[in-house]
């Protein structure tokens, strides 16, 4: 038979379900495919004798049908999330060999339903950059490179990276301005970032508390549903998680979406719109109109506001949650001549470049007397784009638009790197969505001149994932993406 | 209330002074975790993952404290806000494991109010409350076990705090006393903070600027942090106001700056000047949303609201016709005023005041006991001021049996009956005595006759000493005037 890794895991789990396939020898195909790819240089963590134990404990579930939501599926799991017993650096070296006592919500969740952990995920170093360059344990390489080795995008570049080369059945993840949603367009992978709130954010490491979201990386839509079904739902723990019940996501899969409206805003369409991508839009607009769908044009005018708002909002939360890691209690400790020379050469030492930049830029937006032009009008704008969406989802039900206006680049790509303002614009089409608090997946429409991957994105009313589902679900059929 | 004036050759000066003061919140988990708030457990005992500020950790808000903020407002006549919001205070120090105090800034949970001081001259004054608001407390440094290392206890970590902050409405050390001694009465009353300003339950920063007597400016102040101390306070305000004086007629100016102040020395010395003041970057904490409170919660807290010591003090004057002064004595301790009122059940409550608050609290005070350890009872000392407006014993019996009272905790009826104290009425019986007194001393009857009227009281004496102080009083002299 073919390799067990090319299932989904809707697929294992009809095969596991039917005995026709075991946990263990699924387990195995993947470790070895994890083996066999190191030099993606995606996993940071490796759990797979754990997993592989776990998988037989799985089988005995298979046996006396006490099986699970998720029994024996094999995930990665992004290092941001705590994980008991498992190392968790957040890709820092200022957490060399933290190993939490605790579990985050989201994996206990993911635990509960029968679901194994292969080993944590490489990312940008607390989840800060597009393109997985910031870890301290070196970039992941994109699968899809041909010579040159490409970015897998960021942050979730191991999470996404893992999904494609099929080193994981899925992969957790997170997104604060795109950082699931990205990586997946690069990776032609399928990841959504749900409504803010869905998740709990116990216990996975915080970069910017009014943004961040976890989400699933997967191979298509329908197991976008199945992880997500397990991970959300509301916890105590987190008091800005949601109480409304989550629905099964699966069940929006298949429905038709006749009259369904899309939105087209044309602010995601500037002159210097990368054509291959702005014809990829096109493609994808007629399929869901082919499927019965309506297209509206629709205007989300504070679009422009949104990148220099997000990259005040951002840094300024960030700035006072990684003031924590200050070599008192865990993680690295350089020593120094009293407390102030202790934290310095701690956090010299333990922070890499672009950590630094933003935990300078939020310092300085929250202080005396630049708070009320920076941090305070960021916020204002913050509440215009919110209404911009609430205004245009009078008009529609959904939108559609890229999930970034570039394709793949090379790993330290000159441009990117002399000037850290050119990364942050490939955020353009993604933070608006976590500003606003909405949810919104990325999926691949199809390959670049360059046989690279390109995302489309669709964003849904908040707590409406539902629709995405529905109308993802039909423009993956259209888009008929071949996976690696 | 006569205003404290400073007097020099020079001019006349007053006092200008605020408080701030720190409650720690009788509560029995932190404010933002789990965690217990037991004291005199090991250090680092009662400590959640939250309270030491480990990754991925959320706070969340604990209800008990914040109904004991709302009871903490209406003692203070103020207004709660039914919308408050948290910040977040970013500093570093090693006993603040976030990096950051989770506080109100903006919008406190409690507005406007006031409390009434009573001055030794027997007039009131109004003290106007700013705010209160609520937040956590940071761990502790000890800094005195090694000489190279500080340690960290973070039990403390995490415990509520309300902190009241007052208008600048002191004129004199007096009334800032008065103040912290109404205010410990009444967060006692209502069972919200212990109150206890040497253990560091109850903290006080005090604010001091002085201006020309009649003048309505306000001059730079100073802030004296942690005096922990009523009479600390008081001092401190008096040395501080005067090197304000000395400075400015010296031709010296006044910086704005923190100083602490020395109960040995009596001074206070520069901590922290104005240009290395911290800058907190407030920010609404993104972790917790607004508290919003509903009027029936507030009006629910408000029904069960006890009887704060001014109403208390009202009802002791108007219905039980006790003085001010006395009024306000007992009511400043709830267990006080407790004891009295049933001590006085039934009784003539001025006679049970002057026994409370003459021998009993001064056999209180040679056992050094409080009065729940007191052992009498108020049951039985209201019987003992029955015997008394009874005639059935003396007044100086009365002592002599309240003697054996505190030392047996006996009832005071079976005490005067073991003794046969009980006083004789009968007029019969001290006739007799009477009579034999006159018969043996004839000398004396003669000067009586003759006109030396004061011998009566030797001849009152001389009946009761035969009748082993028995006798009342009263009808011996009526009997004596009537026989001689």
């Amino acid at each position: 038979m073919s390799d067990l890794t090319d299932l989904t895991i809707a697929e294992s789990l009809s095969k596991l379900k039917s005995r026709e396939i075991s946990p263990v020898e699924l387990t195995q195909a993947y470790v070895q495919k994890l083996n066999d790819n190191h030099k993606y240089n995606a996993f940071v963590t490796l759990t797979a004798e754990k997993a592989l134990s776990d998988a037989e404990e799985a089988e005995k579930r298979y046996a006396n049908n006490t099986n699970r939501l998720l029994e024996g599926i094999p995930l990665g799991i992004k290092d941001l999330f705590c994980t008991k017993g498992i190392k968790t650096t957040a890709c820092s070296h200022i957490l060399d060999n933290f190993i939490p006592q605790y579990e985050s919500t989201v994996t206990q969740n993911l635990l509960d339903d029968g679901a194994l952990f292969l080993g944590k995920l490489n990312m940008d170093e607390f989840a800060m950059g597009g393109s997985n360059e910031t870890s301290y344990f070196g970039p992941v390489v994109n699968p899809w490179s041909k010579n040159t080795p490409l970015v897998a995008g960021g942050s979730s570049g191991g999470s996404a990276a893992a999904v494609a080369a099929k080193m994981c059945a899925a992969a957790t993840a997170t997104d604060t301005g795109g950082s699931i949603r990205e990586p997946s367009a690069f990776c032609g992978v399928t990841g959504i970032k749900p409504t803010y709130g869905r998740c709990s954010r116990y216990g996975i490491v915080a970069f910017a508390s009014s943004l961040d979201q976890a989400g699933p990386i997967c191979k298509d839509v329908r197991d976008c549903a199945l992880l997500l079904n397990s991970m959300a739902g509301y916890d105590p723990k987190d008091s800005t998680s949601s109480k409304r019940e989550i629905p099964d996501f699966s069940l929006s899969l298949g429905k038709d979406i006749k009259g369904l409206k899309v939105g087209i805003p044309a602010e995601y369409r500037p002159d210097g719109l990368n054509p291959e991508i702005a014809s990829y839009w096109d493609k994808a607009a007629q399929i869901l109109k082919d499927c019965g769908a309506e297209i509206i044009n629709i205007n989300l005018p504070h679009t422009k506001y949104a990148l220099p708002a997000y990259y005040v909002i951002a840094p300024a939360e960030a700035s006072s949650n990684l003031a924590r890691y200050d070599g008192v209690r865990y993680g690295l400790r350089v020593d120094g001549n009293g407390l102030d020379e202790q934290y310095i050469n701690t956090r010299t030492e333990g922070f890499g470049a672009e950590v630094k930049r933003r935990i300078l830029i939020g310092t300085y937006v929250l202080s005396a007397g630049y708070y009320d032009a920076y941090y305070l009008k960021a916020q204002k704008v913050r509440r215009l784009i919110k209404n911009d969406f609430d205004n245009a989802f009078q008009k529609c039900d959904i939108i559609l638009t890229p999930t970034s206006p570039i394709e793949p680049f090379a790993i330290g790509d000159t441009k990117m790197l002399e000037n850290p303002i050119n990364m942050y614009l490939n955020d353009v089409f993604t933070v608006s969505v976590n500003l606003a608090g909405l949810p919104a997946m990325s999926l691949p429409i199809g390959l670049s001149q360059n046989s690279l991957p390109l995302g489309m994105q669709l964003i849904g009313r908040a707590f409406d994932e539902d629709t995405i589902f529905k109308a993802a679900y039909h423009l993956e059929r259209g888009a008929n993406f071949v996976r690696m | 209330m006569a205003d404290f004036i400073i007097e020099t050759e020079k001019g006349k000066w007053e006092i200008i002074c605020g408080l701030e003061i720190h409650c720690q919140i009788i509560s029995k988990s932190k404010i933002f975790s789990g965690a217990s708030t037991e004291f005199g457990d090991d250090v680092n005992e009662n400590v959640s993952f939250v309270d030491a500020g480990m990754p991925g950790m959320l706070p969340t808000l604990n209800q008990e404290c914040v109904h004991q903020a709302i009871k903490t407002g209406l003692g203070l006549n103020a207004i709660i806000n039914k919308y408050s919001e948290f910040s977040r205070k970013n500093y570093f120090y090693a006993d603040l494991p976030q990096g950051y105090q989770i506080t109100q800034f903006q919008y406190p949970i409690v507005g406007e109010g006031f409390i009434d001081i009573d001055l030794a001259d027997g007039s009131t004054k109004r003290i106007r409350i700013e705010r209160m608001h609520i937040e956590q407390d940071a761990g502790k440094s000890i800094h005195d076990i090694d000489p190279h290392k500080s340690f960290i206890d973070l039990n403390r970590a995490g415990v509520g705090l309300m902190e009241i902050v007052t208008k600048p409405d002191f004129r004199s050390p007096e009334e800032a006393g008065a103040f912290l001694r109404k205010l410990r009465s009444i967060v006692r009353y209502l069972g919200t903070c212990d109150g206890n300003m040497d253990e560091g339950s109850m903290r006080c920063d005090v604010n001091v600027s002085v201006r020309p007597f009649g003048s309505n400016e306000y001059r730079t102040r100073c802030e004296m942090k942690n005096v922990n101390s009523v009479k600390f306070v008081m001092q401190a305000i008096e040395v501080e106001a005067k090197r304000h004086v000395d400075v400015y007629e010296n031709g010296g100016e006044i910086c704005q700056e923190t100083r602490q102040f020395d109960p040995v020395s009596l001074s206070t010395k520069v901590m922290r000047k104005k240009e290395f003041a911290h800058d907190y970057r407030y920010f609404p904490e993104p972790d917790l949303p607004p508290l919003i409170l509903s009027d029936e919660l507030i009006n629910h807290i408000k029904d069960e609201l006890i009887e704060l010591p001014d109403a208390k003090k009202n009802r002791f004057v108007n219905q039980l016709g006790l003085t001010s002064y006395d009024a306000m004595v007992i009511c400043e301790n709830k267990e006080v005023a407790e004891f009295f009122e049933k001590a006085s059940q039934g009784r003539d409550a001025k006679k049970v005041a002057n026994w409370l608050m003459g021998d009993f609290f001064a056999m209180l005070k040679k056992k050094n006991l409080d009065i729940n350890s007191s052992p009498v009872s108020p049951d039985n000392l209201g019987k003992l001021v029955d015997l008394i407006t009874k005639d059935i014993i003396s007044g100086k019996i009365a002592k002599d049996v309240f003697e054996i009272m505190s030392e047996t905790s006996e009832d005071p009826e079976i005490i005067v009956e073991k003794n046969g104290w009980k006083q004789v009425t009968d007029t019969s019986a001290i006739e007799t005595i009477v009579d034999s007194v006159i018969a043996a001393n004839p000398d004396n009857v003669a000067s009586y006759k003759a006109g030396k009227t004061n011998l009566l009281g030797w001849f009152v004496g001389q009946v009761i000493k035969q009748s082993q102080g028995k006798a009342n009083p009263a009808i011996v002299n009526k009997l004596l005037r009537e026989k001689l």
